[in-house]
């Protein structure tokens, strides 16, 4: 496939997961919830099955969905029950005592619900893709 | 006996040794095992399981050893080195010299983050990340975005005020000194520097950012100061705590040492001045 296909390709799967990530959003509860440090704590929403989200957020899919904690395969993180994926891959996370979640890419910094670190993490990232966390 | 220095006053010639002794740090592979390790902890320390490098009373004493296990490093390649530390109370600028393109090199440029001067700017040839949360290679950072802030001196004095070492649950919702300074409550010292800087260093794969060392020696520092004040204070908890490292529990993923060992560093390091 060429470079132009290809992008082209790219291109429509994007809008087609635009449509459905239109429908989730119309459909789903819409948490966003951002705290800095110094901008007043977070307020975690509890996620509960319904929380669950699939949609395209600056050209990216996100999705977020509870996990089996079992099931988690990244070494010892365990209790974070709730999954998230940028374009596929795995975004790491980690849920706070108080309830708030932090992700690999923003570590230091908590926010109020898995969409809203899915949204700054894609913010971060600027197009890059995830690689799996090593730990060796 | 080594010294560690704000680095505001180091001469032109000790920051030229610890920026090459880094760099050679890092060409000879002995670098990134730094990153991995730093990283699997922050992974896998947990609110409601075992818990070491982070959220937890041994956050302190397990930095300590981190940064001695780094320094001692260096000092393989030039024994004249000394982990020197960032006061960013004091240099809480953009600007500030910690920033020159003779030590640890600038912000990231606007459109993808890229640091572009310095030792450490990608186009050297010499500061390339193999250890990283996704596909850029070149080190980021984003001074100033993530938060607007960096802790002042005030608010550093109200976290050394707190006069317990650190309480139940132990972990990232504990009052007390070590969690107001690791900053998951409170007005947030140590994760907002994180936060602050941006780039690689908001990320569990922050070591890859020099600064990195800086920041944890003055929070090494700020931890000293605070023993100084007070004298009959100790490290809690001090012993039978599930998932946590008391007083004399050994410390992954070295083994060899508890907090007791690192409580007092003056037979190995001191630092140039109170704070
Ligand atoms: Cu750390
Ligand atoms: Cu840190």
């Amino acid at each position: 496939m060429s470079e132009d296909t290809h992008a082209t390709e790219l291109t429509r799967r994007r809008m087609l997961q635009g449509a459905a990530a239109a429908l989730t959003v119309a459909t789903g509860t819409v948490v966003i919830g951002l705290a800095g440090p110094g901008g007043g704590a977070a307020t975690a929403a509890d996620p509960g099955a319904s929380d669950s989200f699939d949609e395209v957020f600056q050209g990216r899919r996100i999705q977020g969905r509870p996990a089996d904690v079992g099931s988690h395969h990244h070494g010892g993180a365990a209790g974070t029950g709730y999954e998230v994926r940028i374009d596929g891959d795995e975004l790491h996370m980690m849920r706070n005592a108080d309830g708030t979640w932090i992700s690999v890419v923003n570590h230091y910094q908590t926010f109020a619900t898995p969409r809203a670190l899915a949204r700054a993490a894609v913010n971060d990232l600027q197009g890059a893709t995830l690689v799996p966390v090593v730990t060796a | 006996m080594g010294v560690r220095k704000n680095q505001a006053n180091l001469t032109a010639q000790e920051k030229r040794a610890f920026v090459n002794a880094v760099l050679a740090l890092k060409a000879n592979g002995g670098y990134d095992p730094f990153v991995t390790t730093h990283n699997q902890f922050i992974i896998s320390d947990v609110d409601n399981g075992e818990r070491t490098g982070h959220r937890s009373p041994s956050f302190l004493p397990w930095h300590r050893q981190y940064l001695l296990e780094f320094e001692r490093a260096l000092q393989a390649v030039d024994p004249s080195v000394n982990l020197p530390y960032w006061d960013w109370t004091a240099d809480r600028t953009a600007t500030a010299g910690i920033w020159g393109a003779d030590f640890m090199g600038g912000n990231g440029r606007s459109s993808d983050g890229q640091v572009t001067t310095g030792p450490f700017a990608f186009s050297g040839g010499n500061w390339r990340l193999n250890v990283n949360t996704d596909s850029r290679t070149y080190l980021r950072r984003q001074l100033g975005t993530g938060v607007a802030q960096l802790p002042s001196r005030t608010d550093t004095e109200s976290v050394l005020a707190i006069t317990t070492y650190d309480a139940a649950p132990w972990n990232s919702s504990s009052a007390g000194f070590r969690n107001n300074l690791e900053g998951w409550r409170g007005v947030n010292l140590h994760n907002r520097v994180h936060v602050w800087v941006g780039g690689q260093m908001a990320t569990g794969m922050s070591p890859n950012d020099p600064v990195f060392w800086l920041h944890h020696c003055f929070v090494d520092k700020l931890w000293s100061e605070w023993q100084k004040r007070n004298p009959g204070k100790t490290y809690l908890p001090t012993a039978g705590t599930p998932d946590v490292i008391d007083l004399n529990d050994r410390m992954k993923p070295w083994n060899t040492v508890t907090p007791a060992d690192l409580l007092d560093h003056s037979g190995t390091y001191t630092y140039d001045t109170g704070f």
